[in-house]
Protein backbone atom coordinates (compact mmCIF):
# COMPACT_ATOMS: atom_id res chain seq x y z
CA UNK A 1 0.00 0.00 0.00
CA UNK A 2 1.10 3.50 -0.83
CA UNK A 3 0.34 6.14 1.34
CA UNK A 4 0.76 9.75 0.47
CA UNK A 5 2.88 11.43 3.25
CA UNK A 6 2.82 15.12 3.97
CA UNK A 7 6.56 16.76 3.85
CA UNK A 8 7.28 18.90 6.58
CA UNK A 9 11.29 20.36 6.83
CA UNK A 10 12.21 20.18 10.65
CA UNK A 11 13.74 23.81 9.98
CA UNK A 12 10.24 24.75 10.28
CA UNK A 13 10.66 23.20 14.06
CA UNK A 14 13.56 25.13 14.39
CA UNK A 15 12.19 28.20 13.47
CA UNK A 16 9.28 28.15 15.20
CA UNK A 17 10.44 27.09 18.32
CA UNK A 18 13.37 30.38 18.46
CA UNK A 19 10.23 32.59 18.20
CA UNK A 20 8.59 31.01 20.57
CA UNK A 21 11.48 31.02 23.71
CA UNK A 22 11.92 34.61 22.99
CA UNK A 23 7.92 35.72 22.92
CA UNK A 24 7.37 33.27 26.09
CA UNK A 25 10.36 34.90 27.73
CA UNK A 26 9.05 38.44 27.42
CA UNK A 27 5.50 38.49 26.90
CA UNK A 28 3.54 37.38 30.28
CA UNK A 29 -0.08 35.75 28.50
CA UNK A 30 -2.84 37.83 29.09
CA UNK A 31 -4.56 35.51 31.55
CA UNK A 32 -1.63 35.45 34.17
CA UNK A 33 -1.95 39.30 34.09
CA UNK A 34 -5.32 39.77 34.54
CA UNK A 35 -5.35 36.94 37.08
CA UNK A 36 -2.93 39.64 38.88
CA UNK A 37 -5.40 42.45 38.72
CA UNK A 38 -8.25 40.23 39.62
CA UNK A 39 -5.75 39.41 42.79
CA UNK A 40 -4.70 42.71 43.68
CA UNK A 41 -8.04 43.95 43.43
CA UNK A 42 -9.04 41.31 46.07
CA UNK A 43 -5.59 41.89 48.45
CA UNK A 44 -6.56 43.36 51.72
CA UNK A 45 -2.99 42.93 52.92
CA UNK A 46 -0.79 45.91 52.02
CA UNK A 47 2.70 43.74 51.25
CA UNK A 48 0.55 41.53 49.19
CA UNK A 49 -0.92 43.75 47.16
CA UNK A 50 2.44 45.64 46.30
CA UNK A 51 4.09 42.89 45.20
CA UNK A 52 1.21 41.92 42.92
CA UNK A 53 1.36 45.50 41.30
CA UNK A 54 5.20 45.23 41.05
CA UNK A 55 4.05 42.11 38.95
CA UNK A 56 1.90 43.88 36.52
CA UNK A 57 4.30 47.01 36.24
CA UNK A 58 7.07 44.16 35.75
CA UNK A 59 4.87 42.49 32.79
CA UNK A 60 4.51 45.96 30.99
CA UNK A 61 8.15 46.59 31.41
CA UNK A 62 8.96 43.13 29.99
CA UNK A 63 6.84 43.19 26.98
CA UNK A 64 7.57 47.22 26.65
CA UNK A 65 11.37 47.43 26.37
CA UNK A 66 12.31 43.73 25.91
CA UNK A 67 13.35 42.62 28.88
CA UNK A 68 13.08 38.95 30.14
CA UNK A 69 9.76 38.84 32.51
CA UNK A 70 12.08 37.26 35.12
CA UNK A 71 15.99 36.42 35.13
CA UNK A 72 15.42 32.70 35.06
CA UNK A 73 14.15 32.13 31.50
CA UNK A 74 14.19 28.50 32.51
CA UNK A 75 15.19 25.01 30.82
CA UNK A 76 13.59 24.34 27.65
CA UNK A 77 10.71 21.64 27.62
CA UNK A 78 9.38 20.49 24.60
CA UNK A 79 6.55 18.72 23.38
CA UNK A 80 6.16 17.35 19.15
CA UNK A 81 3.42 16.20 18.54
CA UNK A 82 3.25 14.36 14.65
CA UNK A 83 0.69 13.31 13.10
CA UNK A 84 1.20 9.59 11.56
CA UNK A 85 0.93 10.68 7.56
CA UNK A 86 4.13 13.67 8.13
CA UNK A 87 7.58 12.39 6.93
CA UNK A 88 9.81 14.92 7.98
CA UNK A 89 12.89 15.97 5.71
CA UNK A 90 16.26 18.27 5.88
CA UNK A 91 17.37 16.26 9.30
CA UNK A 92 16.76 15.19 12.88
CA UNK A 93 13.63 16.70 14.55
CA UNK A 94 15.04 16.44 17.90
CA UNK A 95 18.43 18.49 16.13
CA UNK A 96 16.00 20.90 15.20
CA UNK A 97 14.43 21.63 18.02
CA UNK A 98 17.77 21.87 19.93
CA UNK A 99 18.26 24.11 17.74
CA UNK A 100 15.59 26.32 17.86
CA UNK A 101 16.30 26.30 21.71
CA UNK A 102 19.66 27.76 21.26
CA UNK A 103 18.98 30.15 18.65
CA UNK A 104 16.09 31.49 20.58
CA UNK A 105 18.02 31.49 23.95
CA UNK A 106 21.44 32.91 22.29
CA UNK A 107 20.27 35.61 19.64
CA UNK A 108 17.57 37.36 22.59
CA UNK A 109 19.92 37.42 25.24
CA UNK A 110 18.15 34.76 26.84
CA UNK A 111 20.21 33.15 30.19
CA UNK A 112 21.58 29.76 29.49
CA UNK A 113 20.76 27.99 32.89
CA UNK A 114 21.55 24.50 31.61
CA UNK A 115 24.67 22.51 32.98
CA UNK A 116 26.27 19.81 31.49
CA UNK A 117 26.52 17.23 34.15
CA UNK A 118 24.30 17.02 37.06
CA UNK A 119 26.39 15.82 39.88
CA UNK A 120 30.28 16.47 39.38
CA UNK A 121 31.17 19.23 36.57
CA UNK A 122 28.11 20.97 36.64
CA UNK A 123 29.23 23.21 33.46
CA UNK A 124 27.08 25.72 31.75
CA UNK A 125 26.55 24.48 28.11
CA UNK A 126 25.90 28.17 27.14
CA UNK A 127 23.65 27.11 24.67
CA UNK A 128 20.39 26.39 27.33
CA UNK A 129 20.51 22.90 25.57
CA UNK A 130 19.47 20.16 25.48
CA UNK A 131 15.76 21.10 25.93
CA UNK A 132 13.74 17.92 27.34
CA UNK A 133 11.81 16.38 24.24
CA UNK A 134 8.88 14.22 24.36
CA UNK A 135 7.68 13.09 21.10
CA UNK A 136 3.96 11.71 20.51
CA UNK A 137 2.17 10.21 17.59
CA UNK A 138 -1.46 11.45 16.66
CA UNK A 139 -3.37 11.30 13.85
CA UNK A 140 -3.53 13.14 10.76
CA UNK A 141 -0.53 15.13 8.88
CA UNK A 142 0.19 18.10 10.78
CA UNK A 143 3.22 19.11 14.02
CA UNK A 144 1.88 20.14 16.91
CA UNK A 145 4.87 21.74 18.56
CA UNK A 146 4.11 23.04 22.68
CA UNK A 147 6.79 24.59 24.42
CA UNK A 148 7.89 26.01 28.21
CA UNK A 149 10.79 27.15 29.79
CA UNK A 150 10.02 26.27 33.21
CA UNK A 151 12.25 28.08 36.17
CA UNK A 152 13.66 26.10 38.61
CA UNK A 153 13.24 27.71 41.96
CA UNK A 154 9.32 26.43 41.46
CA UNK A 155 10.65 23.42 39.55
CA UNK A 156 13.11 22.44 42.90
CA UNK A 157 9.35 22.66 44.77
CA UNK A 158 7.46 19.74 43.24
CA UNK A 159 6.59 16.34 44.52
CA UNK A 160 5.56 13.08 43.50
CA UNK A 161 4.23 10.21 45.73
CA UNK A 162 2.77 6.91 44.97
CA UNK A 163 -0.66 6.94 47.22
CA UNK A 164 -2.29 3.81 47.22
CA UNK A 165 -5.97 3.48 45.72
CA UNK A 166 -7.62 3.76 50.16
CA UNK A 167 -5.91 7.43 50.06
CA UNK A 168 -8.84 8.64 47.85
CA UNK A 169 -9.81 12.09 47.37
CA UNK A 170 -8.52 13.12 50.21
CA UNK A 171 -5.25 12.27 50.26
CA UNK A 172 -5.05 13.81 47.17
CA UNK A 173 -5.91 16.82 48.57
CA UNK A 174 -3.55 16.14 51.82
CA UNK A 175 -0.56 15.54 49.34
CA UNK A 176 -0.99 18.87 47.33
CA UNK A 177 -1.24 20.89 50.96
CA UNK A 178 2.02 19.49 52.06
CA UNK A 179 3.75 20.12 48.45
CA UNK A 180 2.78 23.95 48.83
CA UNK A 181 3.30 24.44 52.27
CA UNK A 182 7.26 22.69 51.52
CA UNK A 183 7.24 25.77 48.69
CA UNK A 184 6.29 28.02 50.57
CA UNK A 185 7.46 31.73 49.75
CA UNK A 186 10.56 30.60 48.08
CA UNK A 187 9.00 29.25 44.51
CA UNK A 188 7.44 32.59 43.87
CA UNK A 189 3.93 32.43 44.56
CA UNK A 190 1.07 33.17 43.37
CA UNK A 191 1.79 29.52 42.01
CA UNK A 192 0.04 27.54 38.88
CA UNK A 193 -0.18 23.96 40.20
CA UNK A 194 0.29 21.43 38.02
CA UNK A 195 -1.32 17.68 39.16
CA UNK A 196 -1.06 14.45 37.66
CA UNK A 197 -2.71 11.85 38.87
CA UNK A 198 -2.54 8.49 37.77
CA UNK A 199 0.06 6.09 35.06
CA UNK A 200 3.22 5.03 36.66
CA UNK A 201 5.54 6.75 38.14
CA UNK A 202 7.36 8.33 35.18
CA UNK A 203 4.28 9.12 33.66
CA UNK A 204 2.27 10.53 36.56
CA UNK A 205 5.27 13.10 36.39
CA UNK A 206 5.18 13.83 32.67
CA UNK A 207 0.99 14.15 33.22
CA UNK A 208 1.30 16.98 36.14
CA UNK A 209 3.64 18.93 33.95
CA UNK A 210 1.13 18.94 30.99
CA UNK A 211 -1.35 20.07 32.94
CA UNK A 212 0.42 23.55 33.69
CA UNK A 213 -0.26 23.86 29.59
CA UNK A 214 -3.40 24.62 29.75
CA UNK A 215 -5.70 28.00 29.82
CA UNK A 216 -5.73 29.52 33.80
CA UNK A 217 -9.62 29.29 33.15
CA UNK A 218 -9.32 25.77 31.22
CA UNK A 219 -10.61 23.29 33.41
CA UNK A 220 -10.32 19.23 33.47
CA UNK A 221 -13.08 18.07 31.24
CA UNK A 222 -14.74 15.23 33.53
CA UNK A 223 -16.91 17.25 36.23
CA UNK A 224 -15.40 15.44 38.97
CA UNK A 225 -11.67 16.02 38.08
CA UNK A 226 -12.52 19.70 37.92
CA UNK A 227 -14.58 20.09 41.18
CA UNK A 228 -11.63 18.67 42.85
CA UNK A 229 -9.18 21.54 40.76
CA UNK A 230 -11.51 23.67 42.66
CA UNK A 231 -11.53 22.08 45.66
CA UNK A 232 -7.56 22.07 45.77
CA UNK A 233 -7.72 25.71 45.03
CA UNK A 234 -9.86 26.84 47.67
CA UNK A 235 -7.50 24.88 50.04
CA UNK A 236 -4.46 26.35 48.67
CA UNK A 237 -5.90 29.75 48.93
CA UNK A 238 -6.79 29.13 52.68
CA UNK A 239 -3.13 28.54 53.53
CA UNK A 240 -2.50 32.18 53.31
CA UNK A 241 1.14 32.23 51.80
CA UNK A 242 0.01 34.71 49.51
CA UNK A 243 1.92 36.88 46.63
CA UNK A 244 6.00 36.24 47.80
CA UNK A 245 4.85 34.46 51.14
CA UNK A 246 3.50 37.57 52.43
CA UNK A 247 0.77 36.18 53.76
CA UNK A 248 -2.04 37.26 51.32
CA UNK A 249 -5.22 35.77 49.86
CA UNK A 250 -3.64 34.66 46.99
CA UNK A 251 -1.45 31.80 47.03
CA UNK A 252 -2.00 29.94 43.74
CA UNK A 253 -4.02 31.40 40.79
CA UNK A 254 -4.71 27.68 39.43
CA UNK A 255 -4.52 24.28 39.97
CA UNK A 256 -5.14 21.93 37.18
CA UNK A 257 -5.49 17.93 37.90
CA UNK A 258 -4.80 15.86 34.70
CA UNK A 259 -5.82 12.30 34.98
CA UNK A 260 -4.99 8.59 33.48
CA UNK A 261 -5.57 4.95 33.67
CA UNK A 262 -2.90 3.60 36.31
CA UNK A 263 -2.93 -0.28 38.15
CA UNK A 264 -4.91 -1.50 40.51
CA UNK A 265 -2.79 -1.72 42.99
CA UNK A 266 -1.61 2.01 43.22
CA UNK A 267 -2.97 5.98 42.59
CA UNK A 268 0.16 8.00 41.53
CA UNK A 269 0.33 11.36 42.10
CA UNK A 270 2.69 14.18 40.93
CA UNK A 271 2.65 17.79 41.95
CA UNK A 272 4.52 20.21 39.76
CA UNK A 273 4.80 23.64 41.26
CA UNK A 274 4.84 26.22 38.81
CA UNK A 275 5.54 30.24 40.19
CA UNK A 276 3.65 32.91 38.36
CA UNK A 277 5.78 33.06 35.35
CA UNK A 278 4.23 30.14 33.80
CA UNK A 279 5.55 30.22 30.54
CA UNK A 280 4.57 28.13 27.28
CA UNK A 281 3.57 28.42 23.89
CA UNK A 282 2.16 26.28 20.89
CA UNK A 283 2.85 26.06 17.55
CA UNK A 284 1.00 24.45 14.40
CA UNK A 285 2.65 23.04 11.47
CA UNK A 286 0.87 22.01 7.99
CA UNK B 1 9.58 53.91 51.81
CA UNK B 2 12.69 54.78 53.55
CA UNK B 3 15.79 55.21 51.13
CA UNK B 4 18.95 53.73 52.32
CA UNK B 5 22.49 54.40 51.30
CA UNK B 6 24.82 51.69 51.79
CA UNK B 7 26.81 50.81 53.00
CA UNK B 8 24.79 50.92 56.25
CA UNK B 9 26.18 51.85 60.16
CA UNK B 10 24.90 49.29 62.64
CA UNK B 11 22.79 52.23 63.84
CA UNK B 12 20.68 52.17 61.00
CA UNK B 13 21.18 48.10 60.47
CA UNK B 14 19.61 48.02 63.95
CA UNK B 15 16.90 50.44 62.94
CA UNK B 16 15.17 48.12 60.36
CA UNK B 17 12.66 46.11 61.28
CA UNK B 18 11.24 42.97 59.18
CA UNK B 19 8.27 43.86 57.13
CA UNK B 20 9.56 47.82 56.56
CA UNK B 21 9.51 48.62 52.35
CA UNK B 22 12.80 50.31 51.89
CA UNK B 23 14.55 51.87 48.63
CA UNK B 24 18.46 50.84 48.39
CA UNK B 25 20.92 52.80 46.88
CA UNK B 26 24.57 52.35 46.60
CA UNK B 27 26.72 49.51 45.73
CA UNK B 28 26.55 45.41 46.15
CA UNK B 29 27.56 42.26 44.59
CA UNK B 30 25.95 39.69 42.91
CA UNK B 31 26.90 35.63 43.88
CA UNK B 32 24.49 33.14 43.58
CA UNK B 33 25.32 28.79 43.93
CA UNK B 34 28.56 28.53 42.48
CA UNK B 35 30.24 31.65 43.03
CA UNK B 36 29.61 30.66 46.91
CA UNK B 37 30.98 27.12 46.35
CA UNK B 38 33.74 29.04 44.72
CA UNK B 39 34.17 31.53 47.47
CA UNK B 40 34.20 28.83 49.98
CA UNK B 41 36.72 26.99 48.54
CA UNK B 42 39.11 29.56 48.35
CA UNK B 43 38.53 30.35 52.27
CA UNK B 44 39.01 26.42 52.99
CA UNK B 45 42.29 27.13 50.66
CA UNK B 46 43.24 29.94 53.29
CA UNK B 47 42.86 32.54 50.20
CA UNK B 48 40.88 35.98 49.81
CA UNK B 49 37.39 36.29 48.96
CA UNK B 50 37.45 37.91 45.36
CA UNK B 51 36.27 41.39 47.03
CA UNK B 52 36.26 43.22 50.19
CA UNK B 53 33.38 41.68 52.20
CA UNK B 54 33.44 44.46 55.33
CA UNK B 55 30.12 45.72 55.48
CA UNK B 56 29.01 44.06 52.33
CA UNK B 57 26.01 43.79 50.68
CA UNK B 58 25.18 40.27 48.40
CA UNK B 59 22.50 40.29 45.98
CA UNK B 60 21.35 36.34 44.75
CA UNK B 61 21.35 37.14 41.19
CA UNK B 62 22.02 35.52 37.73
CA UNK B 63 21.02 37.68 35.23
CA UNK B 64 20.08 37.28 31.71
CA UNK B 65 22.63 39.17 28.99
CA UNK B 66 22.17 42.64 28.95
CA UNK B 67 21.00 44.23 25.40
CA UNK B 68 21.22 47.53 23.63
CA UNK B 69 23.20 49.42 25.86
CA UNK B 70 21.41 48.68 29.19
CA UNK B 71 23.55 48.13 32.60
CA UNK B 72 22.21 44.42 32.64
CA UNK B 73 19.26 42.67 31.94
CA UNK B 74 16.12 41.05 33.67
CA UNK B 75 17.70 41.06 37.37
CA UNK B 76 15.59 39.22 39.86
CA UNK B 77 16.13 37.39 42.84
CA UNK B 78 16.93 33.82 42.70
CA UNK B 79 16.15 31.62 46.28
CA UNK B 80 18.22 32.14 49.13
CA UNK B 81 17.86 29.47 50.68
CA UNK B 82 20.86 27.52 48.73
CA UNK B 83 23.30 29.85 49.48
CA UNK B 84 22.38 28.88 53.16
CA UNK B 85 25.52 26.28 53.56
CA UNK B 86 27.93 28.97 53.03
CA UNK B 87 26.62 32.41 54.35
CA UNK B 88 27.29 31.92 57.90
CA UNK B 89 30.71 32.33 56.96
CA UNK B 90 30.42 35.10 55.41
CA UNK B 91 28.62 37.26 57.72
CA UNK B 92 31.43 36.06 60.37
CA UNK B 93 34.13 37.78 57.89
CA UNK B 94 32.26 41.08 57.20
CA UNK B 95 29.17 40.52 55.09
CA UNK B 96 26.27 42.53 56.44
CA UNK B 97 23.52 42.18 54.36
CA UNK B 98 21.86 39.86 51.38
CA UNK B 99 19.53 40.06 48.81
CA UNK B 100 17.36 37.15 47.81
CA UNK B 101 13.82 35.45 48.17
CA UNK B 102 12.28 32.86 50.20
CA UNK B 103 13.60 31.19 53.98
CA UNK B 104 16.69 31.44 55.28
CA UNK B 105 17.63 28.76 57.83
CA UNK B 106 18.44 29.09 61.77
CA UNK B 107 21.79 29.22 61.37
CA UNK B 108 21.83 32.26 58.98
CA UNK B 109 19.28 33.68 61.25
CA UNK B 110 21.67 33.14 64.08
CA UNK B 111 24.48 35.03 62.14
CA UNK B 112 22.23 37.76 61.30
CA UNK B 113 21.00 38.48 64.75
CA UNK B 114 24.87 38.31 66.52
CA UNK B 115 26.68 40.36 63.54
CA UNK B 116 23.56 42.68 63.32
CA UNK B 117 23.56 42.37 60.08
CA UNK B 118 20.32 42.16 57.47
CA UNK B 119 18.70 40.06 55.23
CA UNK B 120 16.60 41.88 52.07
CA UNK B 121 13.58 40.18 50.11
CA UNK B 122 12.96 41.18 46.79
CA UNK B 123 10.14 40.54 44.07
CA UNK B 124 10.82 37.15 42.85
CA UNK B 125 9.82 37.14 39.24
CA UNK B 126 9.77 40.89 38.59
CA UNK B 127 13.93 40.86 36.94
CA UNK B 128 12.79 43.41 34.49
CA UNK B 129 11.15 45.76 37.25
CA UNK B 130 14.26 45.21 38.73
CA UNK B 131 16.65 45.83 36.19
CA UNK B 132 15.36 49.50 36.17
CA UNK B 133 17.05 50.06 39.72
CA UNK B 134 20.49 48.92 38.44
CA UNK B 135 22.87 51.66 36.66
CA UNK B 136 25.58 49.72 36.68
CA UNK B 137 27.62 46.46 36.41
CA UNK B 138 31.30 45.83 36.66
CA UNK B 139 33.04 42.49 36.60
CA UNK B 140 34.81 41.39 39.76
CA UNK B 141 35.73 37.29 39.79
CA UNK B 142 34.90 34.05 38.12
CA UNK B 143 33.64 35.56 34.19
CA UNK B 144 33.65 31.62 33.16
CA UNK B 145 30.24 31.00 35.12
CA UNK B 146 28.57 33.53 32.86
CA UNK B 147 25.16 34.54 34.38
CA UNK B 148 26.51 33.62 37.89
CA UNK B 149 29.93 35.67 37.65
CA UNK B 150 30.67 37.51 40.22
CA UNK B 151 30.05 41.32 39.46
CA UNK B 152 29.79 44.62 41.20
CA UNK B 153 26.15 46.35 40.90
CA UNK B 154 25.31 50.26 41.64
CA UNK B 155 21.69 50.24 42.05
CA UNK B 156 19.59 53.29 42.78
CA UNK B 157 15.92 52.64 44.60
CA UNK B 158 16.11 49.39 44.39
CA UNK B 159 13.18 48.35 46.14
CA UNK B 160 12.95 45.21 48.69
CA UNK B 161 11.48 44.52 51.98
CA UNK B 162 13.35 43.95 55.40
CA UNK B 163 12.80 40.31 55.83
CA UNK B 164 15.04 39.40 58.50
CA UNK B 165 15.80 42.06 61.33
CA UNK B 166 18.97 42.27 63.74
CA UNK B 167 16.61 40.86 66.38
CA UNK B 168 16.44 37.99 64.05
CA UNK B 169 12.23 39.08 62.93
CA UNK B 170 11.50 36.87 59.82
CA UNK B 171 9.06 38.64 57.35
CA UNK B 172 7.60 35.54 56.29
CA UNK B 173 6.16 35.18 59.80
CA UNK B 174 5.13 38.03 61.03
CA UNK B 175 1.46 37.34 60.14
CA UNK B 176 1.48 34.11 61.46
CA UNK B 177 1.30 35.69 65.15
CA UNK B 178 -1.48 38.18 64.94
CA UNK B 179 -4.44 36.09 66.03
CA UNK B 180 -7.76 36.49 63.69
CA UNK B 181 -5.68 36.72 60.67
CA UNK B 182 -8.42 36.48 57.99
S1 LIG C 1 10.58 30.51 40.55
FE1 LIG C 1 9.76 31.44 38.66
S2 LIG C 1 9.46 33.60 39.12
FE2 LIG C 1 10.77 32.74 40.70
S3 LIG C 1 12.83 33.17 39.99
FE3 LIG C 1 12.32 31.11 39.27
S4 LIG C 1 11.41 31.37 37.22
FE4 LIG C 1 11.48 33.38 38.20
Amino acid sequence: MIVDMKEISVKKIEDAIASMCRDIAVTASPDIVSAFEKAANAETNEKSKAVLDILIDNARIAKEENIPICQDTGMAIVWIKAGQEVHFTDGLVNEAVNRGVERGYTENYLRASVVDDPLYERKNTKTNTPAVIYTELTEGDRVEIEIMAKGFGSENKSALKMLTPADGEEGVIEFVKDTLLKAGPNACPPFVIGVGIGGTFDSCAVLSKKALLRKLDEHNPDARYAALEEKLLTMANELKIGPMGFHGRTTALAIKVENEPTHIAGMPVAVNVCCHVCRHAKAVIE
Amino acid sequence: MRRLNLPLSEEERMSLKAGDAVLLCGEIYTARDAAHKKMHEALARGEELPFNIENAVIYYVGPTPAHGGLAIGSAGPTTSGRMDPYTPELIELGLRGMIGKGRRNEAVKEAVKKYKAVYFVAVGGAGALLSHSIIKREPVAYEELLAEAVTKLTVKDFPCFVGIDCEGNDIYDLDERVPGRD
